[in-house]
């Protein structure tokens, strides 16, 4: 397969999506689909981070203790709730995952 | 303020999210070599798609071997979701003139619009919030690039880059934006299905089931929202 039409399709189509909107300047929505707008962060960012945590590899459930993607997942989600702070969630999170990852033996070192 | 004071507040506003997108940037430039993209065609990702979750979902599909059309039905699948940030920015660039809106829409990921609209939802009157989105974009789009090079040239000296487990630094920039916005019952609904959903939907094909979620999600919230404005509407 030609790689570069990989490359150009996707653009493409990343592209056509994040425009689709903004090149409509006249559309204004109704009220209801504003307020479902509200919600937009949350749903999408939770779907992709609750998998993330409880399926890593994307295809098998690890519900263990010894999964350090579900275990600092549940810090990095209470140090964001204590702190409210970005940098200390994104910093903190990353140093207990691989503490966790270091301590279990799960890094390639 | 001042469009040079918007913009690099923006650029400001954006350096957490620098520090999740970093390792992510650079696993992608690390494996995409080892996928089957020549170097140049992996920079040309960054450079032309940059998104960072469609560009690693693309890579990990190439390498498994999969077909064009498919690799192209699931960007587009996990990429609807900027449609909907699309829908949520738009008033608020509708004013501003194509190539503006172009230039913003190209570079509109899910950290940009993350702090965008934090910023939009700022009751002050600036005129000039266009350019801290620009500053933002900038910021993330240099970052994206200079991760995926870093990748490209250092990558292949670490071994077993992708064992190290990287991608979790996205999982934790996005909790990090998603539990301070968790204030009150129908966002913590909104979330809890839409994890749900996601969980049930996982093996749908080309990250279907992302959307499912999403849209589950945003539904609850808004039953939940007009059920507890209805009592106030009762007595008005």
């Amino acid at each position: 397969m030609d790689n570069w039409l990989l490359v150009f399709g996707m653009a493409v189509i990343t592209f056509s999506i994040r425009y689709s909107l903004f090149a409509l300047p006249n559309l204004s929505f109704p009220p209801l689909v504003r307020q479902g707008l509200h919600y937009v962060p949350t749903a999408v960012l939770t779907a992709i981070v609750v998998p993330g945590m409880l399926l890593p590899d994307g295809q098998n459930w690890q519900l263990a203790l010894n999964n350090a993607y579900l275990v600092a997942g549940l810090v990095t989600i209470a140090i964001a709730a204590f702190t409210r702070h970005l940098l200390a969630t994104i910093g903190g999170g990353l140093l207990v995952f691989f503490l966790l990852r270091w301590a279990m033996g799960q890094l390639p070192i | 303020m001042t469009r040079v004071q918007e913009f690099s507040q923006g650029v400001r506003d954006m350096l957490p999210m620098l520090l999740g997108a970093m390792p992510f940037g650079i696993i992608y430039g690390s494996l995409a070599v080892a996928a089957g993209l020549s170097p140049w065609q992996t920079l040309a990702m960054s450079v032309f798609v940059f998104a960072g979750s469609a560009q690693f979902i693309a890579i990990s599909l190439l390498s498994s071997g999969v077909g064009l059309t498919v690799l192209l039905l699931t960007t587009f699948v996990v990429n609807l979701r900027h449609a909907l940030y699309s829908a949520s920015l738009q008033p608020f660039v509708r004013h501003l003139p194509a190539r503006w809106r172009m230039g913003l829409a190209f570079w509109l990921t899910d950290e940009a619009f993350a702090v965008v609209q934090h910023r939009y939802a700022l009751a002050d009157q600036s005129l000039n919030k266009h350019w801290y989105f620009l500053g933002a974009a900038l910021a993330m789009y240099s970052n994206w690039l200079l991760c995926t090079v870093i990748g490209l040239v250092f990558g292949q000296s670490v071994p077993n880059l992708a064992e190290w487990g990287l991608d979790f630094a996205m999982l934790a920039t996005f909790i990090g934006i998603v539990v301070p916005m968790l204030r009150n019952c129908p966002q913590v609904a909104a979330a809890l299905v839409a994890a749900a959903v996601a969980l049930a939907c996982y093996d749908f094909p080309y990250k279907l089931g992302l959307m499912a979620a999403a849209f589950s999600g945003i539904l609850v919230g808004v039953v939940l929202e007009r059920r507890s404005d209805l009592p106030e509407e009762e007595l008005a």
